[in-house]
């Protein structure tokens, strides 16, 4: 199992804040997964498309698409950031 | 070094005294208090609310303390980042950093300020006249992190 987090404007655009998903056996990088997610379609395909701006992070580090994910990773998918 | 997100506002008199209590060696503190405006974009901004992803939020502050520790002469830093619902004139975030010297604490302090605002994981939601809305990111705030990089 892998846990996916959502947050901030793409939380409210996909509809979801966490989920718990089986690793897809032919995703095994942040690219992957995204791709894989973007299969679901509608909002999916529309704010996971490529050239959009959000940030992932695998196990609370920021991460980019070649990023190596496994059983048991949280996986945070979010806008770029804006705090401070 | 301590970083804390928290609901709460902050004393920047209490936290700067605690900061520098019993160390003679510190020479300067260096602070930065970042404030909530009542306009953003040409838009009246009534308050915002900050979200954020904890866990991660402390690992990300708590690293971008220690890569300033390795590049200057410091001797501790202090991050305090609120969360929640904000309105103008609030605090949003401190950081102070302790050196012996102006030049290290001004630079240090800079810096971490700079890779907050593009590590770390905040999301502002700011309520204007035409409805709730999140906030962009800037590209001048890639640019101001950008600029650490070493060549």
């Amino acid at each position: 199992m892998i846990t996916l987090l959502y947050f901030a404007r793409l939380r409210e655009a996909l509809g979801v804040s966490s989920e718990q998903i089986d690793q897809p056996a032919d995703v095994r990088h942040v690219a992957g997964l995204t791709a894989w997610l973007r299969q679901r379609g509608g909002a999916w395909e529309r704010e996971l498309a490529e050239g959009r701006a959000f940030r992932v992070a695998v196990n609370q580090d920021m991460a980019d698409g070649t990023t190596v994910i496994g059983d048991g990773d949280e996986i945070a998918i979010f806008p770029p950031v804006t705090g401070g | 070094m301590a970083v804390r997100v928290q609901q709460e506002d902050f004393d920047l008199g209490a936290e700067l005294l605690a900061l520098r209590q019993g160390n003679p060696k510190i020479g300067a503190i260096a602070s930065f208090v970042g404030l909530v405006r009542d306009v953003n974009e040409g838009d009246a901004v009534a308050g915002m609310s900050l979200e954020h992803y904890p866990g991660m939020t402390e690992k990300a502050l708590e690293r971008i303390v220690e890569q300033a520790k390795t590049r200057w002469a410091i001797f501790d830093a202090l991050v305090i980042h609120r969360v929640g619902d904000l309105k103008p004139t609030d605090q949003i975030v401190l950081v102070a950093v302790t050196g012996a010297h102006r030049g290290e604490a001004f630079a240090a302090c800079e810096y971490i300020m700079d890779y907050l605002k593009t590590q770390a994981p905040f999301w502002k939601r700011e309520q204007t006249p035409e409805g709730a809305r999140w906030v962009d990111a800037r590209e001048s705030d890639e640019q101001a992190a950008g600029r650490w990089h070493k060549p």
